[in-house]
């Protein structure tokens, strides 16, 4: 099996955009919603990744 | 009041349910799939095998349960139970000799939180499958 080297955004991606497909398809009872749960938690979890990063970075000093 | 008579009338047995969810928690999105939802079934079988194919290359850790103080217990039981939720991945794996020890740095520590979260997410399949097998979802 090769092996995968990421940076932790590289990381983060994928862990977001595998959750929120699944999360999407879950949740909620038409396509159309399915769709745009899944972008809301997809956008969700880049701001969370932003800000979170950011915050380390003021934070560090 | 009819309404009233109509939504308590009960449901599939629990022995029509069961093969649902064994198939569910075997091979992610199958459950989904034996119920006619295609889409839905191929989105949720490639979600979470791409999230567990990750955790593999990223050499994650596998879970095993151990008893101690209450914290190792808790996050080492639940990893397992989270691992193993992953059905036929996990199984497979596991027969096929991967065993990776918890080493440090980022990457396996992401890989070890993907194989830990496809499992959690094929609950999730899982549970959706079931409500549909109930005739609680479409």
């Amino acid at each position: 099996m090769p092996k995968m080297n990421l940076t932790h955004f590289e990381a983060a991606f994928l862990f977001s955009l595998f959750t929120s497909v699944v999360l999407g398809v879950v949740t909620k009872r038409t396509d159309r919603d399915r769709l745009h749960y899944g972008v809301y938690v997809f956008v969700c979890f880049f701001v969370a990744l932003f800000g979170l990063g950011w915050l380390m970075y003021l934070g560090h000093g | 009041m009819a309404k009233d008579k109509e939504s308590r009338q009960p449901g599939p047995s629990f022995g029509a349910l069961a093969p649902v969810l064994a198939l569910s928690w075997l091979i992610p999105g199958a459950g989904h799939l034996m119920l006619k939802r295609t889409g839905r079934g191929m989105l949720l079988l490639l979600a979470v095998t791409g999230m567990f194919a990750c955790g593999l290359m990223m050499r994650g850790a596998m879970f095993q349960p151990e008893s101690g103080d209450l914290l190792t217990t808790v996050i080492n039981t639940g990893g397992f139970i989270g691992d193993i939720a992953s059905g036929l991945l996990y199984l497979l794996s596991v027969w096929l000799g991967y065993n990776q020890p918890d080493t440090a740095g980022h990457v396996h520590d992401y890989g070890t939180k993907f194989l830990v979260t496809a499992g959690l997410l094929n609950v999730l399949a899982m549970v959706d499958a079931f409500e549909i097998a109930a005739g609680r979802k479409d």
